[in-house]
């Protein structure tokens, strides 16, 4: 295997979780809701991921877990933000610092225990084609989940009249509700997909990534798939993209501390949180004179009459 | 779609009947046990001041709210509505208010959420452009409805709700935001729609149009309804007494009012929008003079919130003089200065722009206050002197609250904007900038507001006055300049200026189109 | 039947006092069922979680230096949540300012400096903490760029720099290999108040923040001004008042306290500058923000409940085996409890008849 192949595969299964996470907040967010929760749901997907595929030795079961386990917790979140129209910004900093405190007592039980890690796809020809075959054909479920994912989502935001229905409520949820859509239901269900796709986002790691728990070992990947949709201008093509590319950056900065070439570890680290940090500060200038492409009710409290 | 005779509509069976229909807001009661009669091939209008609830109880009628009591019939049998969408497969259809569009969607996607699809969005466009055509309401279904002006976007409304093919389509204030020859355009499709059998709900409180439409008035008064009349037989002094339960007042001048030197100048003020969705400003002149009040007519989104920030200081013009006050030029001062100048402002949203709606009145009396007032001394707050101003403009304008010092989200639409007018008038203002100033408001606070502003200008400032209600500029400005797309007309006497031609100056004509417009419309009608 | 929300005419004065016991209480219950469920005698777990620590002279002490840095930060981020910026990365300026005043402190290690070193050490604390606020406040402001991910991703950023210096130039050469500064020299150390205990001048100055704090957001027009461009931004403008010179203002103040906590807690309890001089305390700040409803007076006595937390959760890992997660568990409880009860301020819970069930009963009366 050469090295270009070796780093495309690293930098798929260092985006993965990334998009995966990502594709559910941007669904979330056309929706009008703003939940930044992403991280708490993610490490819970992993701790109680990585729990279903100990117990039950199948990376499925932990996947499913996974999902639940994100849902579950931005359940809690929906009966905040939804239910009781609280501040979403307050209620996503609340999930993020409940779920990192549930999954370490969830996960400390597991900590240096190992499972076996997802199957990667095997098939006889196609993925012994040199180069491509490994990065097209030899990938684990995971990753051929998340591009299916993101399509799907493009397919469903542009394509059906649910969608519509969707991008029409986080446009203008008064409006919404004029015409008879139950807009806090339809915001409930977002949210509900967001954190399955977070919490399985969050699974990838110990099921895929790395074969053991850590705790915190999310390591702030929640935050940056926020920034990613926020890079992606809620565009889930470019969303994709965007993924890749910090995908890509947390690749790189480790190659380079393989190579050490005399910069300190710490700040080859750094990078990524760094590199999202510029990103967003370039994204928001360049958007600037064009104005925000953001949801319109983006992050604001809906109390229907009746 | 083939008109079904009228006969006497007495003689026939109501198509929607409401029976009693009581609506709680908490302990408020805005619908007190209505009852109404709908017939087809009949333009109901329902009637009232503001907050009447005239709304709310055509959001009944729609399944948007529950009522708290009563029935509502259809063609005799009772009608339960769970939601809008129930209310659209008997045939009952709306057009709102406040639009209930999609600002960046499409005008055809807009289109699609308004009707329960069982048709391919292909089939629907379709339908979308025959109906279109054939109404005389032309829309392009590809555009974002955020790239369209208000005439436009109450199309979309329209021709959405036309696509349902109702039996009864209720309108509620259709016109607060046209231009006179859009209403009038509009009242022709009504017509149509009526000699087609439909029934249709008109909500206004414009007497002379619903004197002109409507064959039956359903007049509201606090919650209650008052009667059900042939507004056709009755005096529009009749009916106001009817919807506001009193006389009102005339407003007069104060009789010596002579106007003195210019106090507030724009000069060529040009200025790009700070929002994407706004409009330009272009080139922008106009003085008025101390003991002067100048009315700005158009429709809205024309550019008058934006030469309100612009003058008011919230964004600064591109020039230092394109602005002065009293003399000082004043385009590149902050709203802290040019209150200092002497100027004092009223934007036309009350809560959330004029006041904090969560804070107390005291509070809102500092927010414009702590320039030029001496509520502030060293940094900190004089907190019996905010109080103070709450109440002496309580007492000066009547400004009735439950408490001494609510919330300003508590008060009514007119009380609050009674103190927000009041606020500023106490201060004597040299210059008073005021948008919409009665937008809202009930015929008895509006009066004591269009009175403070005479009583003003007659005691030597120059007032601005942003509105889009005619009336109220014939009422009280000398003066009348209209707004079109960010240019500003240039001003024309009032005694001059009639609801034709500056009808025409809204809808875009030049001046001269204008006069000509008005020439052909004369002729027109004698020829009819 | 169906729950719904209704707006109250006027906020509730009643619950503003009610909704942080209700908070609590709620967050006690659904503890004791935690509790339970991990096997432990619950009304034993809330004694020794929230009565045993207030028993005893040295862990009531404990408890103040614990609150020190949460009330000094939260009520910097408390002026940052009124005024609706939000500033989630208290915990890097913390760090950041434990770190600029550290330097003095090591440049100064072993030689004969005098007593100067202390104050000069905290100004620098505040201001790196500031300095490092002004990042996300900047790219605000000049850029528009999100403050919440912003000052976030600066939190690991600061912690690798920290990491780096420890292991790195700053090491202690005597420290036998463990990512430590030396300990430092007395002039570079926050004296205790007592001869015993770990409490610290630093409390006092907490208490001190609180005092201005409260005078700045009830008597001043800063106070006034930051309290409408939270509530009402276009008002605000209004008014008159910059919203964006207000971000650089709130970032740098409450950074400034953030890193004056980081700097007093280094030359303070902990003595020398190490990874894991926090143990969260940036995070739980904003906990302790919203469990004061945001008010300088609640701050602190939020801050001291959450310091009790911190102080009883040790006690119960000790004596009960209870795994110290659980408190951040609790605080992310009692976070949603407060945000739960903090909205029937605004609104009340309502039960209504859902309208398809009504309708059943109704429909013979006219067929
Ligand atoms: N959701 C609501 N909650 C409380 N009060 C309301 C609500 N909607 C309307 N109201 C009040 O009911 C009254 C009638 O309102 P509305 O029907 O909109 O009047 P209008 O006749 O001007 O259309 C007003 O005083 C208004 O403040
Ligand atoms: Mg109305």
């Amino acid at each position: 295997m050469g090295l270009l192949e070796a780093i495309i595969i690293s930098v798929i299964a260092a985006s993965t979780p990334l998009l995966l996470a990502a594709a559910g907040e941007l669904v979330v967010e056309r929706s009008g809701v703003l939940n930044l929760g992403t991280e708490g749901m993610m490490i819970m997907g992993a701790a109680c991921g990585f729990a279903g595929a100990y117990f039950t030795g199948s990376t499925l079961v932990g996947a499913l877990c996974g999902i639940a386990a994100g849902a579950a917790l931005s359940l809690v979140f929906a009966a905040l933000t939804l239910g009781l129209a609280v501040n979403q910004v307050a209620a996503g900093l609340a999930l993020t610092i409940l779920g990192i405190g549930l999954s370490g007592l969830i996960g400390a039980g597991f900590v240096g225990e190992k499972i076996t890690p997802a199957p990667h796809l095997y098939l006889p020809v196609l993925t012994g084609i040199p180069f491509i075959g490994k990065i097209l054909f030899g990938q684990d479920g995971f990753v051929y989940f998340s591009v299916a994912l993101v399509v799907a989502i493009w397919w469903f935001l542009y394509r059906t009249r649910a969608g519509l229905i969707l991008r029409a409520v986080g446009d203008s949820h008064t409006s919404a509700h004029a015409l008879g859509y139950p807009v806090l239901k339809i915001r409930l269900l977002a949210v509900l997909f967001g954190g399955g796709c977070a919490g399985l986002g969050g699974a990838f790691l110990p099921l895929a990534y790395t074969p053991f728990f850590i705790p915190g070992m999310t390591a702030g990947r929640g935050w940056i798939a926020l920034a990613l949709v926020v890079f992606s201008s809620w565009l889930p093509g470019r969303l994709a993209a965007g993924a890749y590319l910090f995908g890509a950056v947390t690749i790189l900065q480790l190659h380079a501390q393989a190579f050490g070439l005399g910069i300190p570890s710490q700040l080859m680290t750094a990078l990524p949180y760094l590199a999202t940090v510029i990103v967003l500060v370039l994204i928001s200038r360049a958007r600037g004179s064009a104005g925000s492409v953001a949801p319109a009710s983006l992050g604001v409290v809906f109390v229907p009459d009746r | 779609m083939n008109a079904v005779p009228v006969s006497n509509p007495s003689a026939r069976a109501p198509l929607l009947q409401a029976i009693g229909i009581t609506k709680h807001y908490g302990t408020f009661l805005a619908n007190d046990s209505i009852d109404l009669d709908l017939f087809a091939g009949e333009i109901h209008a329902l009637l009232g001041e503001n907050g009447a609830g005239k709304s709310t109880l055509v959001k009944s009628m729609y399944g948007l709210i529950q009522p708290s009591a009563g029935e509502l019939r259809w063609m005799g049998e009772k009608l339960e509505l769970t939601g809008p969408s129930d209310a659209r497969a008997k045939g009952i259809a709306m057009v709102f208010q406040h639009f209930s569009l999609f600002d960046n969607l499409t005008v055809a996607e807009n289109v699609a959420l308004g009707l329960d699809g069982v048709e391919s969005f292909g089939a629907m466009s379709a339908r979308l452009a025959q109906v279109s055509r054939d109404y005389g309401l032309p829309l392009d279904p590809n555009r974002e409805v955020w790239r369209l002006s208000v005439g436009e976007r109450q199309r979309i409304e329209i021709v959405r709700a036309l696509m349902q093919n109702p039996k009864l389509l209720i309108l509620d204030e259709p016109t607060a935001v046209l231009t006179p020859q859009e209403a009038d355009q509009l009242f022709t499709v009504l017509f149509r729609l009526k000699s087609e059998g439909r029934a249709l709900l008109y909500i206004s409180h414009k007497l002379d149009e619903v004197k002109r439409l409507c064959d039956t008035a359903t007049i509201l008064r606090g919650g209650k309804k008052i009667s059900t009349c042939d507004p056709r037989q009755e005096t529009a002094a009749s009916l106001a007494r009817m919807m506001v339960g009193a006389e009102i007042g005339e407003v007069k001048a104060t009789s010596a009012r002579a106007t003195t030197v210019p106090r507030l100048l724009i000069n060529d003020l040009s200025l790009e929008p700070d929002d994407p969705h706004g409009v330009y400003l272009k080139g922008i002149s106009v003085e008025v003079k101390g003991g002067e009040i100048l009315g700005i007519a158009g429709v809205a989104g024309n550019g008058q919130d934006e030469l309100f920030s612009a003058l008011s200081g919230e964004r600064l013009a591109p020039r230092e003089d394109n602005v002065i006050i009293d003399g000082h030029a004043a385009g590149h001062r902050s709203v802290t200065d040019r209150r200092k100048l002497g100027a004092a402002f009223v934007p036309e949203e009350r809560l959330g722009h004029g006041t904090a709606p969560r804070m107390k009145l005291s509070e809102n009396a500092l927010l414009t206050g702590h320039a030029a007032s001496h509520m502030v001394h060293r940094g900190f707050v004089d907190k019996p002197k905010t109080l103070e101003t709450v109440d002496r403009t309580t007492k000066t304008f009547d400004v009735r609250k439950a408490k001494r010092d609510p919330e300003a989200v508590s008060l009514s639409g007119g009380n609050l904007q009674k103190f927000i007018v009041g606020r500023e008038i106490l201060r004597e203002p040299g210059v008073l900038i005021v948008s919409q100033p009665t937008w809202g408001v009930d015929a008895g606070a509006a009066a004591v507001i269009r009175q403070a502003l005479l009583d003003l200008s007659g005691r030597g400032s120059a007032v601005l006055v942003i509105s889009q209600d005619l009336d109220e500029l014939a009422e009280i400005a000398d003066r009348i300049a209209v707004m079109f797309h960010g240019h500003l007309s240039a001003p024309m006497a009032a005694a001059d200026s009639t609801r034709e031609k500056l009808g025409l100056l809204m809808g875009g004509a030049s001046p001269a189109e204008a006069l000509a417009g008005v020439a052909k419309e004369a002729s027109h009608a004698v020829g009819a | 039947m169906q729950l719904v929300l209704e707006r109250r005419a006027e906020r509730s004065t009643k619950i503003a006092i009610l909704s942080p016991l209700l908070a609590i209480a709620f967050t006690l219950a659904t503890m004791s069922l935690l509790f339970a469920i991990l096997g432990k005698n619950p009304i034993m777990a809330l004694y020794v979680y929230f009565i045993e620590p207030l028993t005893d002279s040295f862990t009531l002490m404990e408890i103040a230096v614990k609150a020190t840095p949460l009330v000094m930060i939260a009520i910097g981020l408390s002026l940052c949540y009124l005024a609706n910026v939000w500033n989630i990365g208290a915990e890097g300026q913390f760090i950041m300012g434990a770190v600029c005043g550290s330097y003095l402190a090591v440049v100064t290690n072993g030689t004969d400096a005098g007593p100067w070193v202390l104050p000069v050490m905290l100004v620098m604390g505040a201001l790196g903490g500031a300095l490092w606020a002004m990042i996300p406040a900047i790219c605000k402001v000049r850029y528009g760029a999100n403050e919440i991910l912003t000052s976030l991703m600066l939190v690991y950023v600061a912690d690798l720099i920290m990491d780096y210096l420890v292991r790195g130039p700053w090491r202690d050469p005597q420290g036998m290999n463990f990512p430590t500064t030396a300990s430092f020299d007395p002039v570079a150390t926050v004296p205790t108040l007592f001869e015993t205990g770990r409490i610290h001048w630093g409390a006092l100055v907490a208490l001190i923040v609180v005092a201005l704090a409260t005078v700045m957001l009830g008597r001043t027009i800063k106070g006034f001004e930051i309290r409408v461009v939270g509530a009402a931004p276009r008002a605000a403008r209004f008014a008159g008042f910059n919203s964006k010179r207000l971000v650089i203002f709130t970032f740098a103040v409450s950074g400034a306290l953030a890193g004056l906590a980081g700097i007093i807690e280094v030359a303070g309890p902990v003595g020398v500058l190490q990874p894991g001089i926090s143990p969260g305390y940036g995070f739980t700040a904003i906990i302790v923000a919203f469990l004061g409803r945001l008010n300088p007076v609640g701050i602190l006595i939020a801050g001291l409940f959450l310091a009790l937390t911190f102080i009883g959760g040790e006690g119960a890992q000790i004596s009960m085996k209870i795994p110290l997660d659980l408190t951040k568990v609790f605080q992310g409880i009692l976070l949603f409890y407060v945000l739960a009860c903090d909205s029937l301020i605004l609104y009340r819970i309502r039960l209504i008849a859902s309208p398809k069930k009504a309708s059943q009963g109704n429909v013979h009366g006219t067929a």
